[in-house]
C-alpha cells in the first residue's frame, strides 16, 4: 500500500522509457529488485526522488516512474544533499557506480556518509568503466588488463564498504545483483534507516568484465563462498552450515569448523550491527575474497541523527527565538534620518 | 568609567569647515586598522555625512609584524556632498609603524597630515621596514604636516589604573589614534562608546572600560596638547534623498537583497557555499539569518556547493551558491547542468585578482568572460553585476527575480572593492518592494501527459514541477532534451532547436530589464561606459568633466547578459566610447564584437580600483585628440 492508500505493484514504478542497458547486464536485476521492493514498501512515486551521476548505472532514474535527476559525473550525493535539506519529506535515493561514486565523486560520497544525510546510496560495483567502454576502475583488482592498462593495472583497489566504514557511515550493507530476494531485503533495511544508508551491490558487466564475481556467485559454489551476515547470529556459512568465520584478538580472520571436532556454535560471537565500534565490521569488509567467504548483508547499522534533522531543528529554534520583520532586518543596527 | 566622562565636542580651538576629508589608517595586520577605520565610518554615517570606504588588507592573516607585506590599511572619505569613491589621495595618513609609512606615504597629499606612532620607530622596526635611515630624522618627511605621538606610552599612561596586562593594554592604542582623529574632525564619540560597550561590555568589562578610556584620552590629548593648530568640521550631507539611512557593506547589502527576495517570493533560500576570500562574508551573513528560514550548507568543495544549490532549486527552494573566481571555474560543469535542466540558480562571484590563486584580497573584474562563456557547449546564462555597495541590494533581489521568473541560472558579479566597501544606504520599505510571483506546475488534465519542457510563450521558461506533486513525475538531466516532453533526444534538428531556444530564453530577459541610464546628456563627445565597481570612479570623473564644460557623459551598467536594449543606440550617440575596466578589456571585447563599435578600452590590472583622476586624465587626453 502506498501512503496514499492505493495498492501498487512493480509495474507502477516502471517509466515509459525503453531500458537501454546491454542485454544480460546485471543492472536489469537490480532495477527489478528495486521496483519489487518499492512496491512492497508502498512507496509513493510522487514523493520519491532518484538522483544519479554518470555511467551505466546512472541511467537508472530514467527507468523509474518517480521523480528523477540524472546529474553530472560524481555529483549525485551533493545534489541529493541539497534536495534533502531543502525538502526533508522527500524520499531520496542515489544511484551511482564504482567510477562515479568512488573516483570522480569520491569526495562527495564520503562527506555525505559522515554527515549522515537521509539519502539511500546504491553503489553498483562492476569493477570496470562500462559506459566509456572498458577502462579499469578504482575497484578493479590489481593487474587488471583493460584498454587503458594493457600491461595490467598498477593501482591498488578500494573496498567500497570499507571506505564507507572509514567515512563513519551509520549504515553499511552489501548485496549482489543476482540475489534478488536478498537485495530487496537490504533495500528495505536501508529504507528504515535514519541517515545515509550505503549499499554496495556487486553487479556483473557482461560486456567488459563478465564473470567478475563468478568465483563466489555461481550456484554450485555460492553456499561455501558467500557469508550471509545477519544481526544476532554467528558468522556461519557453508552448504552444511558447519563452517564459521571468527576473529582472533588481533582481528585476524579464521575459518573454523562448527560442531563435531570443531567449536560449538554457542561459543561463536553473534554479529552485532549496532556495535558502536566499527573495527570488526572493518575487518569483515577487508576480507581477502580469494581466501575467505565474501560477506553480504548489513554489516553496520547504528543510530545517529540525520543531517537534515539537525539543520531543520536549528532553523526551527532560531525562528522560535527571534522574530524579525523584513523592515526590522533591513533597518539593522544604527540608522539616521535625512529630512 | 561613567557616562559623564564622555565629551562629544571639544571646547577650544577654531573649527574650520571642510567639504570632504580622506583619511587612511595604516598599520600592522594586528593593529586593528580595519576596526578603527570601520568605527570612524560608522560614526560619520551616524553624523549624516556621505561616505565611501576602501579596506585594503594583506592576503596573510598575520604576516610577520612590522614588515611591508603585513601592512593593512583602511581608507575612508566623508563629505557634505555626494561622493562616489573613497578618494584618490588621502588628506590624513595614520601610520602605526615604519612599514605602514613606507607603503602609503607616496599617496598622501602634499601638506597632508601625517600622524606617526613614534613608539614603533626603533632601529629594529626600521630594519623590518627596510629603512636605511630613520625617516623621522632624515628630513624625508618635509612637505607634510608631521604629528609625532608615542601612542604606546600615552596608552599605557591612560591605563595606569587598569588591571589589564601589558599586551592587552598595547592593543588599545588604535583607540588612542581614533580619539585624536575624533577631536581633529569634531566627531561625536557616543556611537563608538556605545559600540565598545555592546562588543565587550558583557563578557570583558575591563577591556570595554580600557578601550573607552583610551578613546577618551586620545580625544583629550588632541584637545589640550596643542599638537594641531586647527581642527575641522564636515557638515552633514544635504543632497541626500530624505529617508532613513544606514551604513552598509556590499556583501551585507547583497545578502539582505537575497533575504528580501525570499520574503517577496515566499520561497526559502538554500545557500551552498565553500569558504573562499573575498566571498566568505556572504556565507557568514546568510548563516546568521536562520530565523528567516535561510538554510546554509558549507559543502566539502565548490562543486558540491553549487550542486546542493541545484538540488534545492529542483525541489522548489531558491538555490544560491557564492564564491570567487577560482570557485566559479570549479562550478562551471554544474552551472551547465542547471542551464540544461533549466532550473533557477543564483551564482554569486565576488571577483578577486587572478589568474589561479592570484591576489586573493585584491579587487579585479577579470571574470566577466568566464561568467559569460566559461562552460562547455553553448551555455548561456544571465549575468548581472553590482556597481556599488548600496546597489548590491537591488541587484541581488533582481538576480533572484530573474532566475525564478525565467527559469535560468543567473551569475551575479561583485568584487572585493564592492563587497568590503561601505557607504550610506537609503533603507527601502518592505512594503515598496515588488512581489515575486512564482507558480509551480500542477497536474495536467486527465488523459494529458505532463510536459516538463513545455514553454511559457512570452519568456520561454519551462514549468517548475516539484517532486512531491502527484501526477508530475518526470526525469531531467544533463543529456539533451526533446523540447516539450523532456525525454532524451539525439535528434540533430532538435539539438539545434534546443541550443537556439536556450539562447533565446536568456536573450528575452532583455524585455524584462530597465534601460541603461546616463550621468549627463544622452549624446555628446565622449561616453565613459563601465560596469561593476568602476561606477564610483566614472561618476566622479564625469561630474568634474561636465563642470569644466566638457560634453562627457557616463554610464554604468548592471545588466551584462543580456545587455540593456538601448545600449547600442546610446553608444552610437557619442563620438567616442571609453571603457575603463579592471581587466584586459573584457567588456570592450564583447561590445566590439557584438556592435562593431570602435570602443576605446582603458585597462588597469593592479588589484587596485581606478581613481577618478585616472579616468578624468584619460578622457581629457582623448578629447584633446578629437580637437
Ligand atoms: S557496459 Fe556493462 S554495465 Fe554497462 S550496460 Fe553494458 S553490461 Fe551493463
Amino acid at each position: 500500500m502506498s501512503s496514499s492508500g492505493v495498492s501498487l505493484n512493480k509495474k507502477d514504478y516502471k517509466s515509459d522509457q525503453d531500458v537501454r542497458w546491454c542485454p544480460g547486464c546485471g543492472d536489469y536485476g537490480i532495477l527489478n529488485s528495486v521496483q519489487a521492493a518499492f512496491a512492497d514498501m508502498g512507496k509513493d512515486p510522487a514523493k520519491t526522488l532518484i538522483i544519479s551521476g554518470i555511467g551505466c548505472s546512472s541511467r537508472f532514474p530514467y527507468y523509474m516512474n518517480t521523480y528523477g535527476f540524472h546529474t553530472i559525473h560524481g555529483r549525485a550525493p551533493a545534489l541529493a544533499t541539497g534536495a534533502k535539506l531543502a525538502n526533508p519529506d522527500l524520499d531520496v535515493w542515489v544511484v551511482t557506480g564504482d567510477g562515479d561514486g568512488l573516483s570522480i565523486g569520491g569526495n562527495h560520497l564520503i562527506h555525505a556518509l559522515r554527515r549522515n544525510v537521509g539519502v539511500k546510496v546504491l553503489l553498483f560495483n562492476n569493477r570496470i568503466y562500462g559506459l566509456t567502454k572498458g577502462q579499469y576502475s578504482p575497484t578493479s583488482e590489481q593487474g587488471k588488463m583493460t584498454k587503458s592498462t594493457p600491461l595490467g593495472s598498477v593501482d591498488f583497489p578500494f573496498k567500497p564498504i570499507a571506505l564507507a566504514l572509514g567515512a563513519r557511515a551509520s549504515f553499511v550493507a552489501r548485496s549482489i545483483d543476482i540475489m534478488g530476494k536478498h537485495l530487496e531485503e537490504m533495500l528495505k533495511r536501508a529504507d528504515e534507516h535514519e541517515g545515509t544508508a550505503f549499499i554496495e551491490i556487486y553487479q556483473n558487466c557482461n560486456i567488459f568484465n563478465d564473470g567478475a564475481y563468478a568465483s563466489f556467485t555461481e550456484k554450485a559454489v555460492r553456499p561455501n563462498r558467500i557469508l550471509e551476515v545477519e544481526h544476532g547470529k554467528p558468522l556461519i556459512f557453508g552448504a552444511e552450515r558447519n563452517q564459521a568465520l571468527r576473529f582472533t584478538e588481533n582481528l585476524e580472520p579464521q575459518i573454523v569448523k562448527v560442531g563435531e571436532g570443531g567449536v560449538d556454535a554457542g561459543d561463536l560471537l553473534p554479529w552485532d550491527v549496532h556495535n558502536p565500534n566499527s573495527a570488526l565490521a572493518m575487518a569483515l569488509a577487508n576480507l581477502d575474497e580469494a581466501q575467505f567467504p565474501v560477506p553480504i548483508g548489513v554489516l553496520r547499522s547504528i543510530s545517529r541523527q540525520a543531517y537534515e534533522t539537525g539543520v531543520t531543528s536549528q532553523i526551527a529554534i532560531a525562528q522560535e527565538r527571534k522574530t524579525e520583520t523584513l523592515d526590522e532586518l533591513l533597518t539593522g543596527g544604527e540608522t539616521w534620518e535625512v529630512k | 568609567m561613567t557616562e559623564s566622562e564622555t565629551e562629544p565636542q571639544a571646547k577650544s580651538t577654531n573649527r574650520e569647515e571642510l567639504e570632504q576629508v580622506v583619511i587612511r589608517f595604516a598599520g600592522d595586520s594586528g593593529d586593528g586598522m580595519q576596526l578603527t577605520g570601520g568605527e570612524f565610518t560608522r560614526t560619520s554615517a551616524v553624523m549624516g555625512n556621505d561616505l565611501a570606504t576602501f579596506p585594503d588588507f594583506p592576503a596573510e592573516i598575520r604576516a610577520p609584524a612590522g614588515t611591508l607585506p603585513g601592512v593593512s590599511a583602511f581608507q575612508l572619505r566623508f563629505s557634505n556632498f555626494d561622493i562616489h569613491t573613497p578618494g584618490d589621495h588621502p588628506d590624513v595618513l595614520v601610520a602605526m609603524n615604519p612599514a605602514a609609512l613606507k607603503v602609503h606615504l607616496r599617496e598622501l597629499k602634499k601638506d597632508g597630515i601625517l600622524l606617526l606612532n613614534t613608539a614603533k620607530f626603533r632601529p629594529a622596526d626600521l630594519k623590518k621596514a627596510k629603512y636605511e635611515q630613520n625617516p623621522l630624522e632624515d628630513g624625508s618627511l618635509e612637505g607634510w604636516r608631521v604629528i609625532k605621538v608615542d601612542l604606546e606610552k600615552l596608552t599605557h599612561e591612560a591605563l595606569a589604573e587598569s588591571p589589564l596586562d601589558k599586551r592587552s593594554k598595547d592593543r588599545c592604542k588604535n583607540m588612542y589614534a581614533l580619539g585624536i582623529l575624533y577631536w581633529l574632525f569634531s566627531r561625536d564619540m557616543e556611537p563608538s562608546l556605545r559600540y565598545i560597550e555592546t562588543k565587550f561590555g558583557k563578557k570583558l568589562p575591563e577591556v570595554a572600560a580600557a578601550n573607552k578610556r583610551v578613546l577618551q584620552s586620545g580625544f583629550n590629548y588632541a584637545d589640550i596638547s596643542g599638537i594641531f593648530q586647527t581642527a575641522y568640521k564636515v557638515a552633514p550631507a544635504t543632497f541626500m534623498k530624505p529617508g532613513r539611512y544606514r551604513n552598509i557593506m556590499g556583501s551585507q547589502a547583497m545578502c539582505l537583497g537575497l533575504v528580501a527576495a525570499s520574503k517577496q517570493s515566499g520561497l526559502p533560500i538554500m545557500l551552498g557555499s565553500y569558504p573562499i576570500t573575498p566571498a566568505s562574508e556572504v556565507l557568514h551573513q546568510l548563516s546568521s539569518y536562520k530565523h528567516h528560514g535561510v538554510v546554509t550548507f558549507q559543502a566539502e568543495d565548490e562543486i558540491a556547493a553549487v550542486c546542493a544549490a541545484i538540488g534545492a532549486s529542483y525541489v522548489g527552494k531558491i538555490g544560491i551558491t557564492s564564491t570567487s573566481g577560482p570557485g566559479l571555474a570549479l562550478k562551471a560543469e554544474a552551472i551547465g547542468l542547471a542551464v540544461m535542466t533549466e532550473l533557477p540558480l543564483v551564482v554569486i562571484n565576488v571577483q578577486r585578482a587572478g589568474p589561479s590563486t592570484g591576489l586573493p584580497t585584491k579587487t579585479e573584474q577579470a571574470d566577466l568572460l568566464q561568467a559569460m562563456f566559461g562552460r562547455n557547449g553553448e551555455c548561456p546564462v544571465v549575468v548581472l553585476s553590482a556597481t556599488m555597495p548600496s546597489d548590491a541590494f537591488d541587484i541581488s533581489f533582481e538576480a533572484v527575480r530573474i532566475a525564478l521568473k525565467h527559469m535560468t541560472p543567473v551569475i551575479l558579479l561583485s568584487d572585493g572593492y564592492i563587497a568590503n566597501g561601505a557607504e550610506p544606504w537609503l533603507i527601502p520599505n518592505a512594503a515598496d518592494l515588488p512581489e515575486i510571483n512564482v507558480e509551480f506546475a500542477t497536474a495536467p488534465p486527465e488523459g494529458e501527459e505532463f510536459q516538463p519542457y513545455a514553454r511559457d510563450p512570452e519568456t520561454l521558461a519551462r514549468p517548475w514541477a516539484l517532486p512531491g506533486t502527484p501526477g508530475l513525475m518526470h526525469r531531467i538531466g544533463g543529456l539533451e532534451k526533446q523540447d516539450g516532453t523532456g525525454n532524451i533526444s539525439y535528434d540533430p534538428d532538435n539539438h539545434e532547436h534546443m541550443v537556439k531556444t536556450r539562447a533565446e530564453k536568456v536573450a528575452r530577459v532583455a524585455n524584462d530589464i530597465p534601460p541603461a541610464t546616463t550621468i549627463g546628456p544622452e549624446s555628446g563627445d565622449v561616453l565613459v561606459l563601465g560596469w561593476g565597481s568602476t561606477r564610483g570612479a566614472i561618476t566622479g570623473a564625469v561630474t568634474r568633466l561636465q563642470k569644466a564644460g566638457h560634453k562627457v557623459s557616463g554610464c554604468s551598467i548592471q545588466y551584462l547578459n543580456p545587455l540593456p536594449p538601448n545600449l547600442e543606440s546610446l553608444m552610437r550617440s557619442f563620438d567616442k566610447v571609453i571603457l575603463p575596466e579592471m581587466n584586459m578589456g573584457q567588456l570592450s571585447l564583447l561590445l566590439r564584437a557584438r556592435f562593431l563599435i570602435d570602443i576605446e578600452s582603458f585597462c588597469k590590472v593592479q588589484g587596485q580600483p581606478f581613481s577618478s583622476d585616472e579616468i578624468e586624465e584619460r578622457v581629457l587626453a582623448s578629447l584633446a585628440e578629437v580637437k
